[in-house]
């Protein structure tokens, strides 16, 4: 579905007519990605990182495959070959280090995909479905991203797939059997490792499609755009092709500059040293991290250190460590419930004032946590991830529904158009009234 | 009925975090956390920044340095130490050519089996193979090292925190314990057949210091003075090389590519904006 006004496939050239005829592929990719899809033409920065993911996946598809070649999936000689990789492969070196910063830069822009879709009010009707469909992409991205991180079976992978797969052994009753199931083994060992990584290989396409899912979801009401306010005529878009081709061909330009900044010239920047050193599973290491990117995360599993129990006995009714596993899976499932918890008529941040500066608050919540999530578990850290994660939770399930009913917005444009021309003449309001007749 | 269950949860979350905040300040003012002798040393011992000829994006490995420091890996380390990540072809990068590597690889004997018997065999080593390892297995390295494994040295120096600036800091580090860190932390008295050393993880080594004095390892003709600064130096600009033997390509291709991105950039940006000209957004 698209606008009335939206532009139809006419091919031109006898060959693609003649495709288009018989597998209107042609007209699909036209109406998807070319000049058939009318989008806002107010659409800022922020609104690249969707197309910045995706060119993240492919990079990690195509290295991935290509890494897949040269490695060998068994705990004797996994760390080997990825060593044979960076020394005598050709270009091995690369394919790695891509493949490695590539995982970063991922989560980089789907986080500030995210973070705009947060902001501007992406996730409200009509878009729930595509919300929705984001945060199981990000479900995927994050197993996928663990596992990746194991193959190398370095220390690091060992032990944090020992404290992640241990995770599962909190649950009462079934905890230890699922946890034994789950690995193949009372350890991470050989079974475990070829499971992670059949499924490393496997679930990147399943991201795919889902990621199909998620454009046919927002094609139906059409792109958000910074105002929030929807579409009202032909005048307040553009097709997508050439104006976004070339917008977004600008930011895929900057990204994959900073992106090659770092694989060339920092590609161990976001490792951690322990990871080059081979699995032991008779050696701890000192502090047990996991990847950047789930710092928040592990900060919320840790920051729960007291039992629930009934005051004055010993009796335990969830012992502190299910309580972090379960925070931590609902700090990421409570996301699914957002189009319903914020009922804030108003789409974008941009005329919410109060919600806003909850916003803001919660960008550096955010960060705070993620600090804390890569520092050891010692006080201060502790503690200061303990409040941070009691406002996580209080922002989404307590703050938003309380702002959407109480807050007071700013008055919102007319149309796309008129935000357009009032930002583009703003010293001459006058001007402006006269180009939006 | 979402928001009702969501707000419970919330609260319910909440309040256990506050709770256990509360019991951790608790704990915090009445018992404050000690600070233990590895933090007090990490403090006042802090790593020496080296600056090596390979640091920054210009940097490159000085190939007659990385020659000194496989000497002294030959000549001190690898009585003890592997680097079996490295093949002995490996060093054309650092300026051998072919007849000395296979003159270095001769040296070395190569576990193998007997043609005629089938009996277990070494023989002399060839360029494609990579450096053998010091002990047939990790018990026989124990009975050697008074219990300790002496690790492979060939990713050293990605391994550890500092890596170059570490190797060197951690090479040249030995000395007696200080009397204020005696005082402050009596447990920390290092143990019998330990050696302290401010840069190891937990302060005493197995290890007995290695490079004990001047010319221990004798320079050929106008190289530096083999003091044990410049040896440590040396193997640890060595050590980077065995963990990161790609670097020069990897900078080499890095620099084509970021100016290939910044023209292709402000191309993009150009015609973005002549695309655009005709539209306010």
């Amino acid at each position: 579905m698209s606008f009335p006004w939206a532009e139809h496939y006419t091919p031109k050239n006898p060959v693609m007519k003649w495709v288009d005829e018989r597998l209107p592929l042609p007209r699909f990719i036209y109406n998807a990605v070319g000049a058939g899809y009318p989008v806002p033409r107010n659409l800022n920065y922020f609104w690249n990182f969707g197309v910045l993911a995706g060119i993240a996946l492919t990079i990690q598809l195509v290295t991935g495959i290509v890494l897949a070649m040269h490695y060998a999936a068994n705990a004797g000689i996994a760390f080997e070959s990825v060593e044979h990789i960076m020394r005598d492969v050709n270009s091995g070196w690369l394919l790695r280090y891509a493949h490695a910063n590539g995982a970063s830069f991922f989560f980089i822009v789907v986080y500030i995909h995210m973070f705009r879709g947060l902001y501007f009010g992406s996730y409200k009707a009509p878009r729930e479905m595509v919300w929705l469909l984001g945060i199981v992409i990000f479900l995927l991205m994050m197993a996928t991203a663990f596992m990746g991180y194991v193959l190398p079976w370095g220390q690091m992978s060992f032990w944090g797939a020992q404290v992640i797969t241990g995770l599962f052994s909190a649950i009462p009753l079934i905890g230890e059997t699922l946890h034994t199931w789950l690995l193949g083994g009372f350890a991470p060992g050989d079974a475990a490792l070829n499971r992670f990584f059949s499924l490393h290989y496997l679930l990147p396409f399943v991201i795919a499609g889902v990621i199909i899912l998620h454009i046919w979801a927002l094609h139906i009401p059409g792109s958000s755009n910074p105002t929030g306010v929807e579409v009202k005529g032909p005048q307040d878009t553009v097709p997508f092709h050439p104006y976004y081709t070339a917008k977004d061909g600008f930011g895929v330009a900057v990204f994959l500059l900073i992106f090659a900044i770092a694989v060339f010239f920092a590609p161990n920047l976001m490792g951690h040293p322990d990871n080059y050193i081979p699995a032991n599973p008779m050696a701890t290491p000192a502090h047990i991290v996991p990847e950047w990117y789930f710092w928040p995360f592990y900060a919320i599993l840790r920051a729960f250190t007291v039992d629930l129990s009934i005051p004055f006995t010993s009796i335990v009714l969830i012992p502190a460590k299910l309580l972090g596993v379960l925070a931590m899976f609902a700090s990421i499932l409570l996301l699914f419930f957002l189009s319903w918890l914020d009922t804030s008529p108003v789409r974008s941040g941009t005329y919410r004032p109060l919600f806003k500066k909850f916003f803001a608050l919660l960008i550096v919540d955010v960060l705070v946590l993620g600090y804390c999530g890569g520092a050891p578990a010692e006080e201060p850290y502790v503690m200061i991830s303990q409040i941070a994660a009691a406002y996580y939770f209080a922002h989404f399930l307590i703050i938003l529904p309380i702002i959407a009913t109480i807050e007071k917005t700013d008055p919102l444009p007319g149309s796309i158009t008129e935000a357009v021309l009032a930002k583009a003449h703003k010293n001459d309001p006058a001007a402006a009234a006269v180009a939006a007749e | 009925m979402v928001r009702i269950l969501g707000a419970l949860v919330g609260l319910f979350f909440s309040i256990m975090l506050i709770w256990a905040f509360g019991v951790g300040a608790y704990n915090f003012v009445t018992d404050p956390p000690q600070k233990t002798a590895e933090q007090w040393v990490q403090k006042n011992f802090p790593m020496e920044h080296v600056s090596w000829s390979f640091n920054g994006p210009f940097g490159k490995y000085d190939n007659a340095q990385l020659q000194r420091g496989f000497q002294v890996y030959s000549e001190v380390c690898a009585a003890c130490h592997s680097i079996h990540l490295v093949a002995f072809r490996d060093l054309k990068d650092l300026g051998y050519n072919d007849a000395e590597i296979k003159a270095i690889a001769k040296k070395r004997q190569i576990p193998s089996v007997d043609p005629k018997t089938g009996e277990a065999a070494t023989r002399d080593g060839i360029p494609a193979d990579k450096f053998p390892h010091v002990y047939p297995n990790d018990v026989a390295a124990r009975a050697a090292n008074n219990n300790a494994i002496p690790p492979d040295l060939s990713l050293m120096a990605k391994a550890r925190h500092g890596g170059a600036d570490y190797i060197h800091a951690l090479l040249t580090g030995f000395r007696e314990q200080p009397a204020e860190l005696l005082k402050k932390f009596p447990d920390s008295k290092t143990p019998e057949g330990l050696h302290y050393n401010p840069y190891f993880a937990n302060l005493n080594l197995a290890m007995a210091p290695p490079l004990a004095g001047e010319g221990q390892v004798t320079y050929g003709e106008g190289q530096p003075k083999p003091t044990v600064d410049q040896m440590s130096k040396d193997v640890a600009a060595f050590l980077t090389w065995t963990a990161e033997p790609k670097m020069g390509v990897r900078k080499a291709t890095g620099f084509p590519v970021v100016i290939f991105l910044l023209f292709a950039g402000v191309l993009a940006y150009l015609s973005y904006r002549s695309i655009w000209a005709d539209k306010e957004h």
